[in-house]
């Protein structure tokens, strides 16, 4: 897995201003990114992301330190020679008068056409394949306006490719999208980077695809700065409990999947396992009641019974005093009898 | 891809025979009637015909057509510019205040200058010509050369914009105070360049016009890139290679000039810098400044040639004022390109 070098990112300063006006967001940020990588950069809103994000794409000048680009000077480059090695997908919302995909993509080519940007046969195949990448080929003459966001997505992801750069660094490009598209995208990244050996970097919010999809991921935090491994190793190491602490989001352990924090006021032996249980304890979260592993000297307890079909028990000092075939009509008992 | 470049090529073509035949109406039609053969005697065989007619083709219609031609292709070119840089469909040539400027110099010529001296500018005669095309071109440089200064020292795109609109309030403000001041009679006149009009110059003039318009707008099509990469906006476009300051310097620049030229020659013309853009991006349906730019050229010469014939219409006394003309149909072609906008379900 462990391919080149790609980025490496060395006590670089970022913020905005200059001088003795500057206005340092982070400092001695480290990292470094490999061939065929995908990098999720995560973190809440107004950590930085964003700053990081337009400082490597040289949209915004580093307040200090270094960062390279394939052995490159990133903060040296101009914008002919950034272009060929490092392609954007940003969030600004962009509408071109009638731009069909094919018309966008094409612009992807600019950093190798001549003065008028006329594209040649091989810019034409590089573009055609970069579409078919993306899964849009069918939509390759339809408008910019007349697709869905996910397309549109697609069709800027398009364009990256077909610039033919080393890395591809996208900015929230599952932001505005439904599940399913996000997962789209997301899947349609992991491939660029398994497949093609670019680089991609992506910031997001979403921390269970992330978790799931990324070789890497960069988690950026006031208190912490910039903390960078495989999410495994982050999770031995504990890092998202001590960034999320006290925010509401609770790490689970049993499906290494992160969830809602609730505030308990109230706790509710049960017996049972399986899925009924898991939805049942979750339904039960919900409502601020915990639910706990009946242990034999309780005497109130709920029972997840599964024999024909099935059922929830209500159990009041040993016997049975309810039962009930759905969690709603269950709960609504629970707490009746509380 | 082939009927996309199909649909294009009918468009420049169609485009290109709508702007030869309202070449010919504009030396055919008028209050006098001159037939084709006479025409083409007058000027290309050089055949012996009537002396009134050759007066009326060479001196009156051929410098107008000529004028009329140049200033609609650099003023549909240089909207087009405008909109695509500031990315609004609103801006035109009038934005960046470089025709406030010019008519701030033109005032100060006309009115100032006539009330200290103590005389009335009409009395100036030809002189007084040269004086109102070299205060408007002067005007508008200065206005030019601040708005250039702005855009590469603060940059954003916005700025440029917003300091444009107030520059031509700041002028109107000025020419509204020198026309309190001044006589009667140079208030009129000032009233009447202020309307516009393709016919103040003659042949010779009118041809070096026509050259000094034609070609930097045909040039324009060099900026097409930058205008392809800018519509994506300023990040997309540095992320693609362009330097986005170098290109919005250019882009101004040449609007900017075409904007001041026209101006200074024939007025503050409106609302063909406005219309022209959108007719071409409608019928053209594409993204692609290349074809934009030839098509908003060839559109923009032919809808000032079809006001100049509407403007002189047989049978009428006098000239109307050309202003009055482009906005009757420059304001119908934007109501109509938003129409049709709403029926096609596609927002700018």
């Amino acid at each position: 897995m462990a391919g080149k070098e790609i980025l490496d990112i060395n006590k670089l300063c970022i913020g905005y201003g200059k001088g003795k006006r500057a206005k340092v967001v982070h400092d001695q940020l480290q990292a470094k990114m490999f061939t065929g990588e995908l990098v999720c950069l995560l973190g809440e809103n107004g950590t930085g992301k964003s700053t990081l994000i337009r400082t490597i794409c040289g949209f915004q000048p580093a307040l200090g330190g270094e960062a390279s680009l394939m052995g490159k000077d990133l903060l040296q480059l101009s914008e002919k020679e950034l272009s060929k090695m490092a392609a954007v997908v940003l969030t600004d919302r962009v509408i071109v008068p009638n731009a069909t995909v094919e018309e966008l993509v094409g612009l992807g080519r600019s950093p190798y056409t001549g003065t008028f940007g006329i594209l040649n046969d091989e810019d034409k195949d590089i573009v055609h394949t970069s579409i078919e990448k993306c899964g849009i080929l069918h939509k390759k003459k339809e408008r910019l306006s007349n697709l869905s966001d996910g397309e549109k997505q697609k069709a800027f992801i398009a364009k990256a490719l077909a610039q033919d750069t080393q890395i591809i660094i996208l900015d929230e490009p599952t932001a505005f999208l439904d599940m399913p598209a996000r997962v789209e995208i997301m899947q349609l990244l992991r491939q660029i980077a398994s497949n093609s050996g670019k680089s991609v970097l992506m910031s997001t919010h979403d921390l269970d695809l992330a978790l799931q999809m990324a070789d890497k991921l960069w988690l950026l935090s006031a208190e912490k700065g910039l903390l960078t491994g495989t999410p495994e190793d982050l999770l031995l190491r504990n890092e998202f409990q001590t960034i999320f602490q006290n925010k509401g989001i609770e790490f689970d352990n049993k499906t290494g999947l992160f969830r809602v924090g609730y505030d308990y006021n109230h706790e509710i032996p049960v017996k049972g396992h399986g899925f009924e249980y898991v939805l049942l304890r979750r339904a039960f979260a919900r409502n601020g009641i915990k639910t706990i592993r009946k242990a034999e000297k309780d005497t109130t307890w709920l029972e997840v019974c599964k024999n024909v079909s099935t059922s929830f028990k209500y159990f009041e000092n040993g016997k049975c005093v309810g039962q009930e075939k759905t969690i709603e009509n269950l709960l609504t008992l629970t707490l009746n009898n509380r | 891809m082939i009927h996309k470049l199909g649909r294009i090529s009918i468009v420049i073509t169609l485009a290109t025979l709508l702007l030869v035949f309202l070449v010919l109406l504009n030396l055919v039609l008028g209050s006098i009637h001159i037939p084709l053969s006479e025409i083409k005697a007058i000027l290309f065989t050089g055949e012996e015909v009537n002396r009134i007619y050759e007066n009326i083709i060479l001196k009156t219609r051929l410098p107008q057509t000529i004028v009329s031609l140049g200033a609609g292709m650099a003023l549909g070119v240089a909207g087009l510019l405008m909109q695509t840089l500031f990315r609004n469909p609103l801006a035109g040539p009038s934005v960046l205040g470089i025709s406030s400027g010019s008519s701030l110099g033109v005032a100060f010529v006309m009115l100032f200058t006539g009330n200290i001296l103590g005389f009335t500018f009409t009395s100036l005669g030809a002189w007084g010509d040269f004086a109102v095309v070299f205060s408007s071109l002067i005007g508008a440089a200065l206005v030019l050369a601040l708005i250039l200064f702005i855009s590469h020292r603060i940059g954003g795109t916005l700025s440029v914009l917003i300091i444009g609109v107030m520059i031509g309030y700041l002028s109107s403000s000025l020419v509204s105070l020198l026309k309190f001041y001044s006589p009667e009679e140079d208030v009129y006149n000032y009233v009447i360049w202020g309307l516009g009009s393709f016919s103040r110059l003659a042949t010779e003039r009118a041809m070096m016009f026509g050259l000094i318009t034609v070609i930097p707008s045909i040039l324009a099509t060099f900026l097409s890139k930058s205008l392809n990469l800018l519509a994506l906006g300023d990040r997309y476009a540095s992320n693609l290679g362009l330097n986005i300051k170098r290109a919005r310097f250019l882009i101004i620049a040449f609007s900017g000039f075409l904007t001041a030229i026209v101006t200074s020659f024939c007025g503050p013309i409106i609302f063909i810098g406005v219309a022209v853009p959108h007719l071409a991006k409608l019928l053209s349906k594409t993204s692609n400044h290349f074809y934009l730019i030839l098509n908003a050229a060839l559109l923009g010469a032919a809808t000032a040639l079809l006001c100049n014939l509407l403007a002189r219409m047989p049978g009428m006394e006098q000239e109307m004022p050309i202003n009055s003309v482009t906005a009757f149909i420059g304001a119908p072609v934007v109501i109509w390109v938003i129409w049709k906008r709403r029926k096609e379900n596609r927002l700018e």
